[in-house]
């Protein structure tokens, strides 16, 4: 176990050292040079020369890399472009709308995926079950953006139920913060429930027709508790590995549910840097999320043996 | 015996009209037949744009957002553009992005992955460097490398074709380690088939069916990703019009023209969704091994 663990530590940091020469090299892969490309089209030499000096081109390549490995693994992902201030401290400043709609979406979504799937599997064929396939397909097809204008133009504008967008901090009061990620959760959240429901649905059904299970039912386990301690128990590897997989489509939907309902996060940040070509940023903000990706994975792979104490390694 | 047993039955099947056997298809693959027509006429519709769509560019300020009429069917949007046009040229953006991307990144894929599946030895690498390029959430690895270079739609295709390339190979690669292995395979090694026939005669045609699902589904990403990167103006050029940058466009006019906003969102959703149900469809029919496991 304790080899297990270390041979997966040493994978990751295998990954992310990959990750990271991917995210250096972005800048150099791109036909031209990268200092006149941060500088648009009517920059005169002398920015050029000046963005040159302070990304540090001149030198070679693996000067380059390793300089700035370093300053990253000290935490230095370098200064904006722009605003002239460490890109570090810009994402620290918009950090928590980030997190709350990725934390709330993940815990809403999460729940109601499991539960449907849960149900879809126990009912088979029912109504409940072709919903859920039917949701899931459209889950799949719509994309963020739409289902969240749809949202707006239905429960904000029409309905004035909720506010139109934007975002009020966790201590401003929990009613003004939960009431504007509701619908960015619902937004972002559609097509991460669809995959998990989709999976545990396949999961369950395959541990329903188990020989215990049908053991479980003939003495007599009342259904919630076969299904919730026998059943959903140990299809918890699949339901795991696809909630880890899935926080790829979460990291991407927030760069653009952010857009659309104005929250002035980390992902705006980036869609704002853009524009701006402030590369450094959106270097810092990839490299940050594939980082987070990947422990979450990490941290998926070490579940299993808590989920299933049959796994050993 | 058996032949002469069987030959009623082959005449009926001969005798069986084209119709007939049409229906049947239709019967057994409804997802198939369903997302093949919508993007048919989608397709259809993007191509003879010309000819009945009328003008997608040309402003005009005296008529902005004027909502469906019999003159403008979808509207017009806040600079008095005809929102139909440009949802019908719209679809061209779509589709190409999504047939060019499939189409590479499973050539791409398809080259890397036999490599890494049977020449064990830059197997560790690749699958390695593959996992660093899966780490990236696809977007933003887009979105990065369409900032650095100017807009164009060919920039927007590598950009969404290279995080698509890892997962094509992983799965070539599956498809390779387990055949690899056979005894049919065993025996033309054994029997000095130069390498390259081997890939190209015995092991290359396993990985079709698979290939054709994920072919599919690639194409429903890159369109959901071109529509997401041009909704946050990270793609085509602005004055192309798209379904993405069509909504980015018109946000600010929800409430008052929510047509400028809903058309391109619909037929955004529906090619993306014939897509996805023909992908389900050919999954059923070419891959029942993975079609029992969804």
């Amino acid at each position: 176990m304790g080899a297990y663990i270390l041979r997966r530590l040493a994978s990751t940091v295998l990954v992310m050292g990959i990750v990271a020469v991917f995210v250096f090299l972005l800048l150099h892969l791109s036909p031209g040079d990268p200092a006149a490309i941060i500088a648009g089209d009517n920059a005169t030499n002398e920015q050029i020369a000046a963005i040159r000096r302070q990304l540090g081109l001149d030198d070679a390549l693996p000067v380059q890399f390793f300089r700035w490995l370093l300053a990253v693994l000290r935490g230095d992902l370098g200064i904006s472009i722009f605003s002239n201030e460490p890109v570090l401290k810009l994402i620290g400043q918009r950090i928590e709308p980030t997190l709350s709609l990725a934390l709330t979406t993940l815990v809403v979504a999460v729940t109601l995926a499991v539960s449907f799937g849960v149900i879809a599997a126990w009912k088979v064929g029912s109504f409940i079950d072709r919903a859920l396939m039917v949701v899931s397909v459209i889950g799949f097809s719509v994309p963020v953006f739409v289902v969240g204008y749809v949202l707006i133009y239905t429960f904000s504008i029409t309905l004035k139920w909720l506010p139109v967008q934007g975002y009020a901090p966790i201590d401003q009061g929990f009613g003004p913060w939960i009431e504007r990620l509701i619908l960015p959760s619902i937004a972002l959240g559609l097509a991460y429930v669809a995959l998990i429901a989709r999976i545990t649905r396949t999961a369950m059904l395959d541990v329903l027709a188990e020989d215990y299970i049908r053991t479980a039912k003939a003495k007599g386990v009342a259904t919630r508790s076969m299904l919730l301690k026998h059943a959903l128990k140990n299809a918890g590897v699949p339901i795991v590995t696809v909630i880890g997989i899935g926080v790829a489509l979460l990291i991407g939907g927030v760069v653009i549910t952010e857009t659309v309902f104005n929250i002035p996060g980390v992902g705006r940040l980036v869609v704002d840097a853009i524009s701006k070509r402030d590369y450094p940023i959106i270097q810092g903000v990839i490299l940050i999320f594939s980082g987070v990706y990947v422990l979450v994975n990490l941290a998926v792979d070490l579940s299993y043996t808590l989920l299933d104490p049959r796994i050993r390694y | 015996m058996s032949t002469l047993t069987a030959e009623p039955a082959l005449v009926a099947q001969n005798g069986r009209s084209r119709a007939a056997q049409l229906r049947r298809f239709v019967r057994r693959h409804p997802t198939i037949v369903a997302g093949g027509v919508i993007l048919a006429i989608v397709a259809l519709l993007a191509l003879a744009a010309p000819l009945f769509a009328g003008d997608a560019i040309t402003m005009h300020p005296a008529q902005r957002l004027r909502p469906p009429s019999d003159k403008d069917w979808f509207g017009t949007d806040h600079l008095g553009r005809d929102v139909f046009a440009r949802t019908i040229y719209g679809a061209r953006v779509s589709l190409l992005v999504g047939l060019c991307v499939a189409a590479v990144s499973i050539a791409v894929g398809l080259f890397i992955g036999l490599m890494a599946g049977y020449f064990r030895k830059i197997d560790a690498v690749v699958m390695r460097l593959m996992d660093g390029l899966m780490s990236i959430p696809a977007i933003l690895l887009a979105i990065a490398l369409v900032a650095l270079t100017r807009a164009s739609i060919s920039t927007v295709i590598i950009a969404i074709t290279i995080p698509e390339v890892p997962r094509v190979v992983r799965l070539v690669r599956a498809v390779v380690l387990g055949v690899r292995e056979a005894p049919y395979v065993e025996a033309a090694v054994a029997g000095g088939t130069p390498t390259w026939k081997i890939l190209a005669r015995h092991i290359l045609p396993s990985t079709i069916n698979p290939l054709i699902v994920q072919a599919t589904y690639i194409c429903a990403s890159a369109i959901l990703i071109e529509a997401a990167l041009s909704f946050l103006g990270a793609g085509t050029p602005p004055e192309i019009p798209t379904w993405g940058n069509m909504i980015a466009q018109s946000r600010l006019f929800l409430s008052r023209a929510p047509w400028t906003i809903f058309a391109p969102g619909i037929a955004l959703a529906l090619v993306v969704l014939a897509v996805n149900l023909l992908g389900d469809g050919l999954r059923d029919r070419l891959d029942p091994r993975l079609a029992r496991r969804m």
